[in-house]
């Protein structure tokens, strides 16, 4: 156990120690010495120009962590006074004259942007919950500050009393959701924010503790360290509350570096300082979440406080539940009886829940494999004795610590601790991956944690597919994948000029509402038009079509649309609600006499004067019925117009008042006026059944209680509707007198409800009695009350022979 | 407010309550105090989603409706119109936002689309010069809402129209949509039955929206087993006949609108004793029908023929209860006596409710005229004559009875007898045309255009085949203790349901000729599940179909369904959706062209 604590080293109350993460696999002519470097967090890259050597120009370098060179040229812009890089992985060269350059991993240019036109003294690039920023103090001792390089706001600060050239130190803080500047002046430190500047004191800093040289704030923002020029080291919160502690370092030269090192629930803060010329091969040191990356020309150590579970385990002769199942388990597979002994104590402390927890816990932080897989070994060995132990925790472990291996892979250059990756999260890890062209890794990652596809695996294929963009070889390689989105690979095409290529790919993108207007933006509107058909979304055909209407003449544009007859369809809706005339227009080039009729006759029935209009826009529709081989619309169409003919005329000749009237209509308003003669003219004319002919004089004259016109009506000739209407008409009039008229000449299968219509039961009930109607007599004694007792006798009389037969 | 949706085998709250929550995560966007202005369509189906009471607490003090001019005015910050997407509507609002600048320059409007933004109203807006007047625009996916615990509606008036004459599958985009969302919140159907062209559509939209969204798959244990899709069209003549049971009724003569019922006042006057019933009430007495009010829900369903039966009893139930209150000795007896009044009340009024319908509603069935009327139509359905003209018809015609009534059966003979010989057919239309005027040609094209009247094109009849094979007709249809669905119309079994029955038991495979015989195709399309969300059935449970009428579903045909969820044996709950409800009346009306001119 020893070998593991050999590089663990006590500071305080909490042990400190430095794992060796990579050898540089870069081979630098001058080491790091004179050059800006920049590393980015979650342990990225560096990069190098040499400083304005005089001899040469200088030159940029980006290299992995792994100390893999990426990209390298000579630097051709402006001097560089600060290198950085964003959250997103770009890198941020700040230049002397406030212009930022952008460029992503591999060295081609993104964008600029400027931070105003003034000299830059010195520049700092930082990280707050809006994305990353840049700070600025400028030649006239003025700081610019912009919180979010994405969406670029630059702020002024306001001016420091006394402050002359540049500051002595200065952070960035983001506190409160504000970002300001702390600054030391000489003795003086002022907190610089959007609107004010204001000169504080840490606690308990010793008067005679000199001006303060140097400042670091921790990763969390929460630490300030301030080291001065007598070589006192403060520390305390960044809100200058408290005071941690303070230290007489007696080294009264300036840090090179001052990093805060801790990570979350720390035991204690501490500060690591690095002086020039301290050591042989001059280094950097990078500030991580969970401790400090020192990099060196050959090497690159991760300097960490051991986490306190690590300590519990393999603290010597540590008695912790996790270090005693290690012990165990290390027995068990010599075969010795001791791992009993071992298992046995922890159990009777019923610790050994806790103990497999410490060991899955601690295997997370260790960065050697082996020391991972005894670990892990031991948990699931003394999992084996625990009954309702859930494996959640061991599972998602020994993933995670796979996926972790894989990326801190030399190769691949990614030397993230298990803390590191818990913040950052897997799908930035990816995204990582995928920014870094690492595509079979990323997807191997996604399946092998089985991330669902529209996250993981598809989300890998668009960007590589946007990287390559070549569509045959995208879709054999993207496959039927769900989800891929094919429209943004398509869209990239189209942005390169390969407008073919993304018509291909579009092929393939399975939201219509996707493909429609990126379609349209390529000019490609029948193809927008199809694929808007295919989606049924209705609305996206009329985009399309509207959009089509604008940018195609006439006759082209109704060929296309002949072509989809969907889209053919809603267009003439739309036509129908905005612009009619339209519509005449395209059933006459689809030849569609039937639509084309009936849009007249429409027209037709929106005018009813003059007439002659009217009439004209029924013959349009006469011919179209005809040409549409309609004979019976074309005949009635006719016959409207011949019954307009004839209302107009007698319109003008007595103001009958008939226009617009169904011939039904009119010749009832015919027989009201008495113009009998004129009503039967038409009925002879428009061949009127008689039936019906028959119920309306009958009607008629009833309502007009011309009683002698109706008899003599009624016998005119045989009735088509019989009798029994004549009956109820009358009734229905009041004329019960009238009506008995009628009663004998009513057919024998309605004679009884003709009686009982008249009231006349006793005519009833001898009418049901001859017909031997068993429902009929019923009927009518429903209608019997109790005085007529003779008449009913008598009808159930009848109803038991007529159910005894 | 709406636990009735929450009684049946599926919680449809949990529908409406996602529907409220997007409304009001909406109206907390506008801040401050607001009014909404109306498409009035839009405020029925909203009814069935929220009450006023929701709007308020949302700071809505104004609701106008949506007409061109100014806009009343109003103390408020906010101006919201909620309306539907049609570009008319956008001149409207454009004409409201433009006479409103220039008096008040501080209120702020938005939009709200029901069910859908649409980029062709955008542009409108854009061309009227206001688009850039709106805060914020958005759209409101309301496609199927929460109509009762078993049943979903999309109240989408002219999904029939659009569909059928006019070639516009805007409602079945709408239906594909609403059914993704319901699938979001209940699973994933596995399995997806469908008959004709509509249904093949939403189906082909549903399978092409799953794709899209391949890669997100739904976690959700599937709560229905069965999705099946029907297209109105396959089934032409059971909207047709005049439905039998008590909400069919009620819906037949006096019309239900998203839910509500408007009834002649004069029943239901006479509620205070002693009072002089001089003044009458002159404004129609308007219901809210749903199953919350436990005899409806207890009578909706039965044949009429039933309801008076059912009425007595509980009559007698209650004035037992109310009985109870003699028998009420100590203090407890009488305390638990008093908790239950409120209810007891209820059921009470309830009844009397009912009874007075009841009694409107037998004044007209026990008329000769409905009689003659039904007479005719169960001929039809039997196949008695239908290939002459009809002389019932014929009278009604030359009564100058109502248009609606005489196209409902001349529609209903030309789809028994599979298309009316020429003759027949041109007589009809002529007598049509010569009474109730020419206009009406317009309709009668449209009704040929939607296959519900049309000239006998082949010889054969196969009407027939169809009604014996799947047993439309039952003689001896037991109207008080049903055992057959046929009982919703005393003895024709709707088409429809006679499909879905078959589906579930023994299987479409049985009536393959059949299904040859009605229009469109018939398909069969199954949705893979993640692994782990197959169910496991436990003994007797019974599977859930969710059933979807495209175009349109009558009471009647609900009540059959529910019918058939209650039979022991059957072994499957049915959930009911559709485009709209609607009736015979409702159905032709919405494929009549001007139908405001038809003489009344």
């Amino acid at each position: 156990m020893a070998f593991i604590t050999a590089n663990w080293n006590p500071l305080g109350e909490a042990f400190y120690r430095k794992t060796e993460l990579y050898e540089m696999s870069w081979n630098l002519r001058d080491g790091l010495r004179d050059s800006l470097v920049a590393a980015a967090p979650y342990g990225a890259l560096l990069r190098e120009p040499h400083r304005r050597s005089p001899s040469s120009r200088p030159q940029l370098e980006i290299y992995s962590a792994s100390g893999v060179a990426i990209a390298s040229f000579p630097w051709k812009s402006g001097p560089v006074v600060q290198l950085g890089w964003t959250v997103s992985d770009e890198l941020l060269c700040v230049q002397e004259d406030g212009s930022v350059l952008i460029y992503d991993l591999f060295g081609s240019f993104k964008r600029h942007f400027s931070m105003g036109q003034s000299q830059v003294l010195e520049a700092k690039v930082f990280h707050s919950p809006y994305g990353t920023g840049v700070a600025i103090v400028t030649g006239s001792s003025r700081f610019t500050l912009a919180t979010n390089i994405d969406e670029l706001k630059l702020r002024r600060l306001p001016e420091v009393p006394g402050l002359q050239g540049k500051p002595s130190c200065w952070v960035v803080l983001t506190q409160d959701r504000q970002t300001k500047v702390l600054l030391s002046n000489g003795p003086e430190l002022f907190i610089l924010d959007n609107t004010s500047c204001t000169a504080v004191c840490p606690p308990g800093l010793s008067p005679q503790a000199g001006n303060i040289v140097h400042m670091s704030v921790s990763f969390s923002y929460k630490y300030l360290a301030l080291f001065t020029d007598t070589g006192h080291l403060w520390t305390g919160s960044s809100h200058l509350q408290e005071k941690l502690s303070e230290v007489d370092t007696k080294k009264t030269t300036t840090p090179k570096q001052m990093i805060w090192c801790r990570r979350p629930k720390s035991q204690q803060p501490s500060v690591v300082l690095m002086w020039d010329r301290l050591l042989l091969d001059p280094c950097v040191l990078v500030g991580e979440l969970d401790g400090v990356r020192i990099v060196s020309s050959t090497n690159q150590e991760l300097l960490q406080e051991v986490p306190l579970v690590c300590q519990d385990i393999f603290k010597i002769a540590s008695m912790a539940p996790g270090a005693l199942l290690l012990e165990a388990h290390r027995e068990y597979e010599k075969s010795s009886q001791k791992a009993d002994e071992y298992l046995r104590e922890i159990k009777e402390q019923s610790m050994l829940g806790e103990a497999v927890r410490q060991c899955v816990e601690a295997a997370g932080h260790e960065y050697d494999t082996n020391t991972q897989k005894s670990l892990l070994r031991a948990a699931s060995f003394g999992k084996c004795f625990l009954t309702d132990f859930s494996p959640d925790q061991f599972v998602t472990t020994c993933r995670e610590l796979r996926v972790l291996n894989a990326v801190r892979e030399s190769s691949v250059g990614l030397p993230l601790t298990h803390t590191q990756f818990k913040q950052m999260t897997l799908q930035v890890l990816i995204d990582r991956l995928v920014y870094r062209q690492f595509y079979p890794l990323a997807i191997e990652i996604c399946r092998y944690l089985k991330i669902p596809d529209y996250q993981g695996v598809s989300r890998v294929l668009k960007h590589w597919a946007s990287y390559e963009a070549i569509a045959r070889a995208v879709c054999v390689k993207v496959g039927d994948s769900p989800g891929v989105s094919y429209s943004h690979i398509a869209a990239k095409a189209y942005e390169c000029g390969r407008t073919e290529l993304a018509i291909k790919l579009l092929d393939f993108e399975a939201r219509s509402g996707e493909q429609v207007p990126l379609l349209l933006k390529m000019k490609r509107s029948q193809l927008a038009l199809s694929k808007a058909v295919e989606s049924g979304d209705t609305d996206l055909v009329y985009t399309v079509v509207s959009y089509l209407k604008n940018e195609m003449n006439r006759g082209d544009f109704f060929m296309t649309l002949r072509n989809q007859p969907v889209a053919l369809s809603l267009y003439r809706q739309f036509c129908k609600l905005q612009e009619q005339d339209t519509l005449k227009d395209l059933y006459n080039q689809d030849d569609d006499h039937q639509e084309l009729a009936n849009y007249y006759v429409m027209s037709g029935s929106e005018m009813i004067d003059p007439t002659h209009l009217r009439l004209s826009l029924l013959q349009s529709a006469v011919d179209e019925y005809n040409k549409a081989k309609n004979e019976f619309a074309a005949k009635a169409t006719e016959d409207e117009m011949r019954l307009l003919r004839f209302q107009r005329k007698l319109d003008d000749e007595k103001g009958a008042g008939l226009l617009g009237l169904s011939l039904q209509a009119t010749i009832e308003a015919l027989l009201a006026l008495g113009l009998h003669k004129q009503a039967e003219q038409l009925y002879r004319d428009f061949k009127v059944p008689d039936k019906r002919y028959w119920w309306l004089k009958l009607k008629s004259l009833a309502e007009k209680e011309e009683w002698e016109e109706l008899e003599k009506f009624s016998k005119s000739k045989k009735s088509p509707i019989g009798y029994l209407a004549f009956v109820e008409v009358c009734i229905k009039c009041n004329n019960k007198y009238e009506a008995k008229k009628y009663v004998s000449k009513v057919a024998p299968e309605q004679k009884v409800k003709a009686h009982l219509a008249v009231s006349d039961l006793e005519g009833a009930a001898d009418a049901a009695i001859e017909r031997r109607n068993e429902s009929e007599m019923a009927a009518v004694l429903s209608r019997c009350s109790a005085s007529d007792r003779l008449l009913i006798d008598r009808l159930n009389r009848a109803r038991t022979t007529a159910t005894k037969k | 407010m709406a636990a009735h949706l929450s009684y049946g085998r599926v919680n449809l709250n949990i529908l409406r309550e996602a529907a409220r929550k997007e409304l009001r995560e909406f109206l907390d966007k506008c801040s401050g105090s607001k009014a909404i202005v109306w498409d009035e369509y839009l405020t029925g189906p909203f009814g069935l989603i929220a009450q006023y009471s929701l709007l308020k607490e949302h700071e809505v003090e104004k609701m106008f409706t949506l007409k061109s001019g100014r806009l009343p005015s109003a103390d408020v910050k906010n101006i919201i119109f909620f309306v539907r997407p049609r570009l008319e509507l956008m001149d409207i609002i454009a004409e409201n936002v433009f006479s409103e600048d220039k008096l008040h320059s501080s209120r702020e409007f938005h939009i709200l689309f029901v069910p859908r933004r649409s980029m062709l109203c955008e542009q409108r807006l854009k061309e009227q010069g206001v688009l850039g007047s709106f805060i914020n625009i958005d759209e409101y996916i309301l496609d199927l809402i929460p109509y009762d615990g078993d049943l979903l509606s999309m109240e989408y008036e002219s999904a029939f129209r659009e569909c059928y004459l006019e070639n516009d599958q805007t409602s079945l985009y709408h239906t594909a949509k609403g059914l993704m969302t319901l699938q979001a919140l209940y699973g994933t159907i596995p399995q997806i039955y469908g008959k004709g062209e509509c249904a093949r559509h939403v189906a082909n939209m549903m399978l092409r929206m799953k794709r899209e969204f391949a890669g997100s798959q739904n976690q959700i244990l599937p709560v229905f087993d069965t999705l099946l899709l029907l297209d109105r069209n396959v089934d032409l003549l059971t909207p047709l006949a005049t439905q039998l049971t008590y909400e069919g009724l009620i819906d037949e003569i006096y019309g239900i609108n998203n839910g509500y019922v408007k009834l002649p006042p004069e029943k239901f006057a006479q509620k205070k004793q002693g009072e002089a019933s001089k003044d009458l009430p002159t404004e129609p007495k308007k219901l809210q029908l749903n199953s919350a009010e436990e005899l409806y829900a207890e009578i909706r369903d039965k044949n009429f023929n039933a309801v008076g039966a059912a009425l007595s009893k509980k009559a007698k139930i209650i004035s037992a209860a109310f009985e109870e209150r003699h028998n009420a000795k100590t203090v407890g007896e009488i305390k638990q006596f008093v908790s239950q009044l409120p209810h007891m009340q209820a059921a009470r009024s309830s009844l009397a409710n009912h009874t007075s319908i009841a009694e409107l509603i037998k004044d007209i069935t026990t008329s000769e005229a409905f009689f003659d009327n039904l007479t005719v139509e169960q001929e039809f359905m039997t196949g008695v004559d239908t290939d002459k003209v009809n002389t019932y018809i014929e009278d009604c015609i030359a009564q100058k009875d109502p248009l609606i009534k005489i196209l409902r059966l001349v529609c209903m003979q030309s789809v028994c007898n599979n298309g009316l010989k020429q003759k027949v057919f041109d007589y009809y239309k002529r007598e049509i045309l010569q009474t109730y005027g020419y206009e009406h040609i317009l309709t009668l094209n449209n009704l040929e255009k939607g296959g519900l009247l049309k000239p006998q094109t082949s010889s054969r009849n196969n009407y027939p085949t169809i009604r014996k094979t799947l047993k439309l007709w039952m003689e001896d249809a037991n109207e008080q203790n049903p055992n057959d669905i046929s009982y919703v119309y005393s003895g024709y079994a709707p088409l429809s349901i006679r499909l879905t029955q078959v589906l579930a038991r023994p299987g479409w495979r049985s009536i393959e000729e059949v299904l040859k015989m009605l229009p469109g195709p018939h398909f069969e399309e199954r949705q893979q599940l993640p692994a782990g969300l197959h169910k496991k059935r436990q003994q007797g449970e019974n599977r859930t179909t969710l059933v979807f009428f495209l175009g349109g579903v009558t009471y009647a045909e609900i009540a059959a369904l529910r019918f058939l969820s209650q039979m022991e044996d059957s072994g499957m709950e049915y959930i009911i959706a559709t485009t709209k409800l609607i009736n015979g009346t409702t159905w032709i009306k919405s494929l009549m062209d001007r139908p405001e001119c038809q003489t009344p």
